[in-house]
């Protein structure tokens, strides 16, 4: 009685103080421009089916991919679990489903439980990888500090997760053996067992399944309370996040709407500059690009949420290669950043406060933007669609239109193309020389 | 051989009306040897008598490189101006030998109220290839030679085409080797987003040698390409590393134009 009162306040609690996260980060998301991403709708299910549930880009790099699938499919499939464990929680009852279910339990369970040995199995080699093997895309200089640390946190947290789930049925095996005769015929928890649990009494092997029991069902409260404090709020994100991809060609930049009506202006011969804007339009100054995040889209934003510091995109970077300060993935985790410190300003000192900082100077610098060569490499290479290259133009659309700040080259090969027509120095008119020479 | 380069001024004077229209673009216009490029392609469409006309002095950059670096003005004044003369010319399709043209006329173009229909030179080779109008005569030149294609980014990531260049060079008695880092994965050549008009960033390399060493790890002859921004960029990395003596950079045009003897 007592624990299923426990129980229902920890779920209550846990799920409530969730929500509560969710809603900021939505708010926080709704703080970008509108985009429309909607239309398609046939097109984006596929794209979230394969990208998202089949994880089809994850597997460009196998082995990665593979350890990867074990964490993810043994993390959906216990989620079945998971309902049993919340019924025998506030009901008091223990394996529900057991008896109804037969034989088809016992395979269910087994599964969860062999998919879990294999998780936890991957769960070392990835944290061997960040700390032992040190991948290079695991160990760059935005890596440090509260990134590392979140990373091994979250691995920590998989390793008791696990362990609590073969410490609950291992002991309920050995329970159930003592108390029927019988085993449960569990794949692994039937070694487990045995192996850690032989020979103790049953109020032993009771307290010890109940310290299982609660242990995972207090990992999962917290672990999902910790995901809107992580990288790891991927496993949530990445279905939205891909589901509103950009279907358009990766070389097609947005075109700038606000441009469009000045230019056409200023090419209409019958157009009179001084004339009164039409009685209804929209005749605040517009700004062009991004200065800080709420000056980006909603996916943009959503993009920083979703984005797990993986690093593909960084390790494929042409400039990051050689040497360059620009890395996609720092500029995605700047951007996130910004937008947590933006979005709780606003919620504490009102929404329309400023705190004379933005993510252009004081999180991302010009350097940064200008090493970009737009190859497009991090945005084919991200395994959740994410797209870094869209806020470096849009960063670099309000250093040269809104603060003419260009390299001194690229403001030549401007004049030039403004001048003759061509980046270069050359006359228009001798465009079709090359036909004529030998 | 002489070329037939006709303009669209002329073709109209005549009353007449091209089945395409060639996008010669900035590079292929002005830079010494991007302008073989040109010329390798003109002489591939008059040995197949292809109808097609030049806008010579009235084309004028796309606009590509400025917004790339964050000008969306001075893009738009040239899409615009760009647009108002082709559709004047009452042009529906278009071929271009350089992939930033290409992603743009076909890309950028539509929003600002420019349709046509936009082929890569690649592209347009495969298809007089395939109908029989060019036969490689010649295709024995490249006998025994191991070549190598460098995927530029705006044909190949930003527009999905990988397959048209690979086509053409498995035409040839040749083999085709692939870097390392090809098709979805190709790397830069370093040029993209306006870069080849300014210095790169301080760093600990420079992206087109980078790349050249990857293709030069290939062992191959000859380093393929079908973009002039990064024939230039390769061709440099080649020099920089001292092997113009035993590695050639080629635009996929010119490889077909001598295996086609013209």
């Amino acid at each position: 009685m007592i624990s299923s009162i426990l129980f229902t306040i920890l779920l209550v609690g846990g799920l409530g103080f969730f929500g509560w996260n969710v809603m900021k980060i939505r708010s926080n998301i709704n703080l970008g421009l509108d985009v429309n991403r909607t239309d398609n709708k046939k097109e984006r299910w596929k794209t979230m089916t394969l990208v998202a549930l089949g994880q089809k880009k994850m597997f460009t790099r196998p082995i990665p991919a593979i350890l990867h699938l074990f964490i993810y499919a043994a993390f959906v499939i216990t989620q079945i679990e998971l309902i049993e464990i919340f019924i025998d929680g506030v009901t008091g009852s223990h394996r529900m489903f057991a008896e109804s279910l037969g034989a088809f339990y016992t395979f269910i369970i087994s599964f969860i439980e062999v998919l879990s040995l294999l998780a936890l199995i991957a769960t070392f080699v990835f944290l061997s990888r960040r700390n032992l093997i040190k991948v290079p895309r695991l160990v760059m200089s935005e890596m440090k500090g509260w990134p590392k640390v979140d990373a091994n946190m979250i691995l920590f947290m998989e390793v008791i997760l696990v362990t609590c789930i073969f410490t609950m049925n291992g002991a309920d095996e050995m329970m159930h053996i003592a108390e029927t005769g019988e085993s449960y015929g569990f794949t692994v928890s039937s070694f487990v067992g045995p192996l850690f649990f032989d020979g103790l009494s049953i109020e032993t092997l009771h307290t010890i399944e109940r310290i299982g029991w609660w242990g995972h069902i207090i990992m999962v409260f917290s672990f999902l309370n910790y995901l809107p404090y992580s990288k790891h709020l991927h496993i949530l994100l990445s279905f939205p996040n891909t589901f509103y991809s950009n279907l358009e060609a990766q070389g097609k930049f947005t075109n700038m709407a606000s441009v469009t009506k000045e230019v056409q202006l200023m090419m209409d011969p019958n157009a009179d500059p001084y004339a009164a804007p039409p009685e209804g339009e929209n005749t605040v100054p517009q700004m062009f690009g991004a200065k800080d995040v709420t000056d980006l889209t909603w996916k943009n934003l959503m993009d920083s949420y979703s984005c797990t510091e993986c690093g593909r995109c960084t390790s494929s970077c042409p400039a990051n290669i050689t040497g360059k300060l620009l890395s996609p993935r720092k500029i995605m985790m700047d951007t996130r950043d910004r937008l947590v410190e933006v979005g709780d300003n606003k919620r504490k000192h009102g929404a329309d406060y400023d705190d004379g900082k933005s993510l252009l100077g004081d999180y991302i610098s010009e350097e940064e933007l200008w090493a970009c060569t737009s190859c497009n490499a991090c945005v084919t290479e991200c395994p959740v669609n994410i797209d870094p290259l869209s806020i470096i133009v849009d960063l670099r659309r309000y250093l040269v239109m809104e603060e003419s700040k260009v390299p001194t080259e690229l403001a030549g090969m401007l004049t030039n193309i403004e001048n003759n027509g061509a980046p270069w120095q050359f006359s228009p008119s001798d465009r079709l020389n090359w036909a004529n020479e030998e | 051989m002489s070329l037939i380069v006709p303009t669209m001024a002329e073709m109209i004077a005549k009353g007449e009306k091209p089945e395409i229209l060639f996008w010669v673009g900035c590079s292929g216009s002005f830079d010494d040897r991007a302008k073989k490029i040109t010329k390798a392609l003109v002489k591939i469409l008059n040995k197949c008598e292809v109808k097609f006309a030049v806008l010579g002095a009235e084309e004028s950059c796309t606009g590509d490189p400025a917004k790339r670096a964050g000008n969306e003005f001075t893009f738009q004044m040239q899409a615009m101006m760009n647009i108002q003369v082709l559709d004047g010319y009452e042009i529906s399709k278009i071929v271009t030998a350089c992939p930033h043209c290409f992603n743009t006329l076909k890309n950028e173009y539509p929003e600002l109220g420019g349709n046509y229909e936009v082929i890569h030179h690649t592209q347009m080779i495969q298809e007089l290839i395939n109908q029989g109008k060019l036969t490689l005569e010649k295709g024995d030149t490249f006998k025994g030679k191991k070549i190598t294609f460098h995927d530029p980014c705006y044909l190949g990531r930003a527009n999905n085409v990988f397959e048209a260049p690979r086509s053409l060079i498995e035409k040839l008695d040749s083999e085709l080797v692939e870097m390392k880092r090809c098709k979805t994965k190709g790397l830069c050549c370093g040029a993209g987003g306006a870069q080849m008009f300014k210095e790169a960033e301080k760093g600990d390399k420079e992206i087109n040698i980078e790349r050249t060493e990857e293709a030069v790890e290939t062992k191959a002859d000859i380093i393929a390409t079908g973009c002039p921004f990064c024939n230039t960029m390769m061709t440099d990395g080649v020099k920089n590393l001292e092997k113009e003596g035993s590695v050639e950079v080629l635009d996929v045009a010119e490889l077909i134009a001598t295996a086609a003897d013209l």
